[in-house]
């Protein structure tokens, strides 16, 4: 499985981390900038949440589609596959979202989202004396943790 | 999970409590910068709790305080608290400590009996619940030190705020 590129952001909606290992078409012919290209993913699946959560067909209290959301209250998408990439989305309760592309093959990379979050964001991240939260973070420990981990599980 | 011996944290907490009363004299000063930096504390406390508790979600205010009483105090403090004292619309309730042990060897002078010593788990409590879009207000009212026979915490719950979209729609 191929990995492309991993995004974090927080509630507000400023993307804390961004990395990429394999993206072949440049930023430039996408969304243009880096920033708008962020904005745009962020904006993505925040749409994406407040549609599923107002088209599920099970639960029983009813989003409308303008209305804003509570996290962990309603239904929530997890990935979704296009022709040659799938993207998979982690939010935790306290508004951190987790963005990975990875090539379409890949199966439910849940536990692998969670793994992220649990045991290299809080670890390196949370615990790091010198984060503040809300600002982009770089830091060495945490890339390297996360790039040992893909190796590990062979790139998967 | 990673385990100090609790008789570090006691003293060490001891020991900054002692500090911010020299450097600001004020016991009102003394317990709102505790409850400041319990705050801080929270909002980063929060990623880890949920991360090792794996929760998903807690349905109302009766859950959350479950949770916290009994996963998160056993996670960071190694003790459980007990919910009780509900009042009649779910908004209100006491968390019960039977030990706490940030006030081991502690006894509090004369001149100190305005001080809420563990004002900083108040903060803690605020600051991670704010952090999952709950605002409530969080404060001592008995306390062992002051010579009431057991601790509890009372816990007031606000107002939840729901998502909003961050950025300005015109950018």
């Amino acid at each position: 499985m191929v990995v492309h590129n991993i995004y974090v952001f927080d509630r507000e909606g400023v993307c804390l981390y961004y990395h990429e290992w394999l993206r072949p078409k440049p930023v430039r012919d996408g969304a243009g900038t880096q920033s708008d290209d962020q904005k745009m993913m962020f904006g993505l699946f925040f749409s994406l949440k407040t549609f599923a959560a107002a088209m599920d067909p099970k639960s029983k209290s009813n989003a409308q589609l303008g209305a804003p959301l509570r996290i962990g209250e309603n239904c929530s998408f997890y990935s979704f596959r296009a022709s040659n990439y799938k993207l998979h989305f982690y939010e935790t309760l306290s508004g951190l979202k987790i963005v990975l592309n990875t090539d379409e093959n890949a199966n439910d990379l849940r536990e692998l989202m969670h793994y992220i979050y649990a045991s290299i964001y809080v670890e390196y991240v949370t615990k790091n004396p010198l984060n503040e939260p809300g600002k982009p973070f770089n830091y060495d420990t945490f890339t390297s943790a996360l790039n040992k981990h893909l190796r590990l599980i062979g790139q998967l | 999970m990673e385990t100090i011996n609790s008789e570090i944290l006691s003293l060490t907490y001891g020991s900054i409590v002692r500090q911010l009363i020299t450097d600001l004299e004020d016991m009102d000063e003394v317990n709102k910068q505790l409850d400041v930096m319990g705050y801080n504390m929270g909002i980063r406390l929060i990623d880890e709790f949920l991360a090792n508790a794996r929760i998903t979600k807690c349905g109302d205010f009766k859950e959350t305080a479950e949770n916290i009483a009994k996963v998160g105090f056993k996670m960071f403090l190694n003790t459980t608290a007990t919910v009780v004292n509900w009042n009649a619309d779910n908004t209100e309730c006491g968390l019960v400590l039977e030990d706490n042990l940030l006030i081991d060897f502690v006894e509090l002078p004369e001149a100190c009996s305005k001080l809420s010593y563990c004002q900083l788990l108040c903060g803690v409590i605020r600051g991670a619940l704010e952090m999952v879009n709950i605002s409530a207000e969080c404060s001592f009212s008995r306390d062992t030190l002051h010579g009431d026979d057991t601790n509890e915490i009372h816990l007031k719950f606000t107002s939840q705020k729901a998502e909003a979209y961050p950025y300005k729609d015109d950018d």
